[in-house]
């Protein structure tokens, strides 16, 4: 027994982690799969078995791949936005040498306790028709009435933007927080000036946060829907919204579950050539 | 103006805030010398580096390098070589791009670049490492690498900032040859910060002991050892034991110094810092002028003997410190071993020659 109790012993500690990893995500999915498969009758009813008709329907119409990419295009936007907008602050905070940088993170954390929908919302006050924009606006005579600015994909982005800088802030603050200080003072003794010193060396060693700021900015902006249905506008459906609609309006399951699916391996395949190119350590050290 | 100065320090005094770091410093480094900063932590020696390197602007005073102030150059513009206690490679290029690194930003044509970096990596002895990474290097391999960094721009003058301090005992010593062999070889002006005193010693032409941002005492290795300046400098470098005494006649040559206790030695005048009749004063013995014999060996002439007691053995295999209980006090001797160490509790007579002692005044009590 003592050599087969040794080999089983580490999977006796990790099954705790390894049910709880089973039963909250692999086993959800398992079902999500086999639920593709069913089909929704026209009477609404659900029929159970191996049909191939959702998964026709979802290769088949241009309508979910155009969709697809279009959700690909404003993720990738959202996260470009992020990463330029989120350097400047990370940067600072990093080489900031007051006491109070914990002060400053925890500011920068401080809008996640509120409602993710309700930070959403609120952009409805500021660029809604009668919203805090357009009542300056109107108010100091620069346009006759109320000018539309919500519900389109730059809205959309910006939404997006909001919901998602703190994410890119923090990773490219800890691989910023990471350089050794004596390594800039080399670059600049070694004849290098602040900007080429900036190119040279903190850019570089910064990619790492950057890049696992950008995977989890894209991410989390491709499987998102609350913010299109907030700020976008009938033709600013992302992907995730389809299989809102289907699951929530349309009570169709199965067709939903090929959705998600379709959505899950093509993120998950984004994930993959991250780790590939980065290593998805980076991400935990962010979080550590 | 006699020998060219590399550095000169004209009164720079640098605070933080409302604490002084470095009080008026005044310093003058010859060219090619090699000028070690030494004290200990707090000393404010780094400070002072940084200083020179254009990392802190001193709050007054005045840096000149090779005739021109540079007080407000910044650090980029002032062609200095400066070596890291932690190496400070750029770890994501290869060792080729770490020295070459310097180059880049100099009027060097681009195919001149390559020999100049393979030159300088034949002179730390490490040719065939160009195309590798910083980790891949052990620590003293990343330390001959950031040398060579630091000298291959041809600096004015070389900044080394505890380099030494990473490194493993050994190897410690092995680098300090290494190091000292190179900037020779070089000429290159060189300003060294350390705490470790021996260091200090065997690598400098001369050395600026400092003090709570005060310098104590600037001279050369063997000067600042033999004839401290002040109780600080004595305690600092090497073993020393200090017993209060009072100052008596001079004849000239010696000084008489009558200790409570113990009798009367005779300082040289030369070490004795001028300290008048009348004064107290401390005598400075260092341990290994300290001869332990057996307690019936015969009295010197020019010597004291005195009876004491083995309380404490420090064993070091060639040579032993003993703490010798003498007439109240307890001393340190540093003597080598002849046939066997003495244990404690042995009775010995504890020798102390006058010509081997200074004189510095009292230190003064916080």
């Amino acid at each position: 027994m003592g050599e087969t109790g040794a080999a089983a012993r580490p999977w006796i500690l990790l099954s705790p982690a390894l049910a709880t990893v089973a039963f909250l995500l692999v086993v959800p999915v398992l079902f999500i799969i086999v639920y593709s498969f069913w089909l929704r009758t026209a009477t609404g009813a659900e029929l159970p078995g191996f049909h191939l008709d959702n998964w026709q329907l979802v290769f088949g119409d241009p309508f979910y791949r155009d969709i697809l990419l279009g959700t690909l295009r404003i993720a990738a936007i959202t996260t470009l936005f992020c990463a330029l907008l989120g350097y400047v602050p990370a940067y600072v905070i990093a080489m900031s040498t007051t006491r109070h940088k914990t002060l400053l993170l925890l500011l920068l954390i401080l809008p996640f306790w509120i409602s993710y929908i309700i930070r959403t919302m609120s952009w409805i006050n500021i660029l809604g028709s009668s919203g805090a924009l357009n009542t300056v606006l109107v108010g100091l005579g620069i346009v006759p009435e109320p000018v539309q600015m919500l519900y389109n994909e730059a809205t959309v982005i910006l939404g997006l933007v909001h919901f998602l800088l703190p994410f890119m802030v923090l990773n490219v603050y800890v691989s910023l927080d990471a350089i050794d200080r004596n390594l800039l003072d080399a670059s600049r003794s070694l004849g290098a000036s602040s900007l080429q010193t900036f190119r040279e060396v903190t850019l570089p060693l910064s990619l790492p946060g950057l890049a696992a700021g950008g995977l989890l900015c894209f991410v989390l902006a491709a499987g998102t829907y609350i913010t299109p249905l907030v700020l976008g506008g009938p033709r600013q459906a992302m992907f995730a919204n389809l299989v809102f609609e289907a699951v929530i309006t349309q009570l169709n399951w199965p067709l939903g579950s090929a959705l998600s699916i379709v959505l899950l391996v093509v993120l998950g395949a984004v994930v993959m050539v991250y780790n590939r190119l980065v290593g998805l350590g980076q991400i935990a050290r962010s979080f550590g | 103006m006699a020998n060219s100065s590399a550095v000169q320090l004209n009164g720079i005094v640098k605070r933080f805030g409302g604490l002084t770091a470095v009080h008026r410093m005044d310093l003058d480094i010859e060219e090619g010398s090699f000028v070690t900063l030494l004290g200990p932590s707090g000393c404010g020696k780094t400070t002072t580096l940084r200083m020179i390197a254009g990392l802190l602007e001193p709050s007054e005073g005045e840096i000149v390098i090779k005739g021109r102030s540079v007080t407000h150059t910044p650090i980029h513009k002032r062609n200095l070589g400066i070596v890291f206690q932690n190496y400070a490679l750029f770890p994501h290029k290869t060792i080729f791009d770490n020295v070459a690194f310097g180059l880049r930003y100099r009027d060097v044509p681009r195919g001149e670049i390559a020999g100049k970096v393979a030159r300088a990596l034949e002179l730390v002895q490490l040719p065939d490492m160009g195309d590798r990474f910083p980790r891949q290097l052990s620590g003293g391999q990343q330390q001959r690498i950031a040398l060579a960094r630091a000298i291959v721009i041809e600096p004015d003058v070389l900044l080394l900032d505890e380099p030494l301090s990473a490194l493993d005992a050994n190897l410690r010593e092995d680098m300090r040859v290494e190091l000292k062999r190179i900037q020779v070889h070089l000429g290159i002006t060189t300003i060294f910060v350390t705490h470790d005193q021996s260091e200090a010693l065997a690598m400098s032409d001369r050395i600026v002991v400092m003090s709570k941002g005060h310098v104590e005492q600037v001279g050369a290795p063997e000067e600042v050892y033999r004839s401290p300046k002040s109780a600080f400098v004595a305690r600092f470098l090497g073993n020393a034991n200090l017993v209060e005494g009072r100052v008596g006649k001079s004849s000239g040559e010696t000084v008489s110094v009558a200790v409570e206790g113990i009798g009367e030695l005779l300082v040289p005048a030369s070490r004795s810092r001028g300290i008048g009749e009348g004064a107290a004063a401390s005598i400075v013995v260092r341990a290994e002028k300290l001869f332990l014999g057996a307690e019936d060996d015969t009295p010197h002439a020019d010597a004291l003997s005195l009876p004491g007691e083995v309380t404490a053995v420090d064993y070091q295999g060639q040579a032993a410190r003993y703490f010798v209980e003498v007439a109240g006090r307890t001393l340190q001797a540093l003597n080598p071993i002849e046939e066997r160490p003495f244990r404690r509790g042995d009775r010995v007579n504890a020798v102390i020659r006058g010509r081997d002692c200074a004189l510095v005044p009292l230190e003064d009590r916080p």
